[in-house]
């Protein structure tokens, strides 16, 4: 991996920024819950998040048992 | 009986006529067919009411509805002839008679197949969208696709086996044959069509035909394949199945499952087959929970999927055929040369994502606030999980890697006009449907009331996309996320390509001794049979011998003889 260029770097600190900006609406708006995790200020934001790190890394273990070479089935 | 025509049959007519004409003809029955068929679909009576209106034939003795109009086989009428108009836009100038013709044929049984109403003719649609289907794969010429053909055509067969039998068990019960919600007391009929809609929809461990064909077809023919054969499963689900309490679950597992491997494929055309059974999977959960808002939900998004899905499949498409490849880790920086079809590909991924303001946001959004209005909260929270999922591999890996990431030096010029057109029409409906959903919702067979845009669902979405991107990024920038490899990933079509034949080879050196000694068996009781036959029947045997002529001639005579005697006593 390449260390990212200044600006990818401030492109990413913007990112962030405007990830922190929409989670904090959370503790000035309230929503209309239905169900409890919900009313977890944060909630939505942690999970997107959680959900697709935990995606990512199973996918990559996953791949260790399931991965083969291109031409696996031409053979048949 | 009702004198409009038949929309799949304006189609199906269609093809035969691409099948015979020349290039010119051709297209321009490509293009008109699909409008023609709709403006068939809009003279149905039935069009926006709830009543049916249908079209019965008697076939030997049995009645047919060989097409039956109301206002769930309307929707999905209505969106396959939009899909097929724009497919047909996309494939405009290919010059090829076997592949124009299969595609109309493949777009008039899905329409035939979801305006059939009953089982018999629902069934020979299917096998037309079968075949038709499988030719699309087969037109692109490899001998991949020509193999992957094959399995897909077997599959569908199996499917349309199992759909024929369901029905005959149906018919032999005394049940009706009607395409209507099917009752718990019918036992294996039930089961039977459940399992042939199942293939059809791409249920798990029997959907591998979607992952396997879908990105061997032709550059154009995916278009035709990713919007209607997995949708013609879900109206049939939705139409036979409404409520099936197991139809969740299934739903569930679909819509989560296929997101792990979509982010280890590296063919770009195989994430977005992984992608649209993921998407169905929100369909089928749709159904399983069957209330008025979960149904209108399946519906809204089985239209709006079909065209975001058809517009990603467009975008892969029209790179495959400028640059000739489609594996992410020979892709990237052709946003330089290709800019439109970059934007357009950012509204597809925006839409399955189901961004606010585009089309998947409207629909998506029903089926889960219906799964969270019927207590499902485990189910909420897993399509939760799919829906962050998808963002990440079909709205950032798609665009990302075939556009942006790093450069691959590939300077390919954008696609002809006709593929643009249809993409930006696409993109156009994905927009309209995203601000407008009400345009959606009045088409719909069931009223809800449902307004996506209230602050909590909006808010609530940007949230979970924009961390979810904030993952991706992180992932990326960590190293942690995994590169783009040429590779296969073992899926459950591993037990049919791999496990069984192994199995077959293994086991054929016994079967081969069993058939040895079966036929040394067989061969021995023969013999036997043949020396009693021989014996018996032989030249020199009982039955063979015969007597001498003069014998017969001194009885004949005897014979006589003794009668003249008699006689004249």
């Amino acid at each position: 991996m390449t260390a990212p260029s200044g600006q990818g770097r401030w492109g990413f600190r913007l990112w962030v920024a405007l990830c922190l900006a929409i989670a904090a609406i959370d503790l000035v708006f309230h929503r209309h819950v239905v169900h409890p995790a919900e009313s977890m200020p944060g909630f939505y934001s942690l999970y997107g998040f959680i959900a697709c790190v935990a995606l990512v890394l199973v996918a990559r273990t996953l791949r260790r048992s399931l991965m083969r070479s291109e031409d696996y089935y031409d053979a048949e | 009986m009702p004198s409009e025509l038949p929309p799949g049959f304006v189609l199906l007519l269609a093809a035969l006529v691409a099948a015979l004409a020349g290039p010119r003809l051709r297209t321009f029955v490509l293009l008109g067919a699909p409008v023609l068929a709709g403006a068939a679909l809009l003279a149905w009576p039935g069009v926006g009411t709830a009543e049916a209106a249908a079209l019965r034939v008697d076939v030997a003795g049995l009645q047919l509805v060989l097409c039956r109009i109301d206002g769930l086989s309307a929707a999905f009428a209505g969106v396959f002839c939009l899909a097929a108009l724009l497919a047909a836009l996309f494939s405009a100038h290919v010059r090829d008679r076997l592949q124009s013709a299969a595609a109309l044929a493949y777009a008039g049984a899905a329409i035939g197949a979801v305006t059939a109403g009953d089982l018999v003719s629902l069934f020979c649609h299917v096998e037309i969208l079968s075949i038709s289907g499988a030719l699309l794969v087969w037109a692109r010429g490899t001998a991949r696709a020509r193999a992957a053909a094959w399995r897909y055509l077997a599959w569908q067969l199996v499917a349309g086996f199992l759909l024929l039998a369901g029905a005959l068990v149906l018919a032999n019960g005394g049940g009706s044959l009607l395409v209507a919600p099917i009752g718990d007391g019918e036992g294996a009929a039930r089961w039977l069509l459940l399992a042939a809609f199942g293939i059809k929809a791409g249920f798990p461990a029997v959907h591998t035909w979607i992952t396997d064909a879908y990105p061997e077809a032709t550059p154009t023919g995916a278009v035709w394949l990713s919007a209607l054969t997995t949708k013609v499963g879900v109206y049939a689900l939705a139409r036979m199945f409404p409520g099936h309490e197991p139809l969740v679950w299934i739903g569930v597992v679909m819509a989560c499952f296929p997101i792990f491997y979509a982010v280890i494929e590296n063919d770009l055309r195989r994430v977005l087959a992984y992608s649209l059974i993921n998407q169905v999977g929100f369909m089928v959960c749709g159904v399983g929970l069957g209330t008025d808002l979960a149904l209108a939900g399946t519906v809204a998004h089985a239209c709006t999927d079909t065209v975001f899905k058809g517009l990603l499949f467009m975008a892969m498409g029209a790179v495959l055929q400028q640059t000739g490849r489609i594996g992410g880790n020979e892709l990237g920086g052709l946003w330089r040369s290709m800019p439109a079809t970059t934007g357009l590909c950012i509204v597809g991924a925006a839409s399955i994502s189901a961004f606010p303001l585009f089309s998947g946001f409207v629909s998506k959004s029903m089926i889960m606030s219906a799964a969270l209005a019927e207590g499902h909260g485990t189910v909420w929270l897993l399509l939760l999980f799919a829906s962050a999922g998808v963002f990440h591999h079909a709205g950032i890996k798609i665009p990302f890697f075939a556009f942006f990431a790093h450069d691959s030096g590939l300077r390919p010029a954008e696609p002809p006009r006709n593929m643009l057109l249809a993409m930006a029409l696409a993109a156009a409906f994905c927009v309209v449907i995203g601000c407008a959903p009400s345009l959606l919702y009045a088409r719909l067979p069931f009223t809800t009331g449902y307004d996506p845009y209230d602050a909590t669902h909006v808010i609530a979405q940007l949230q979970l996309l924009l961390w979810s991107a904030l993952a991706f990024v992180w992932l990326r920038r960590t190293g942690l996320y995994p590169p783009e490899l040429p590779s296969v990933n073992l899926d459950t079509d591993w037990l049919v390509r791999r496990a069984a034949p192994a199995a077959g080879r293994r086991l054929a050196p016994g079967c081969a001794r069993w058939l040895q000694v079966a036929r040394a068996a067989v061969s021995g009781a023969a013999e036997r049979l043949g020396r009693v036959a021989r014996r018996v029947h032989g030249p020199h045997s009982r039955m063979a011998r015969s007597s001498p002529t003069d014998r017969m001639l001194l009885w004949t005579a005897i014979l006589l003889v003794l009668m003249l005697l008699l006689y004249f006593q």
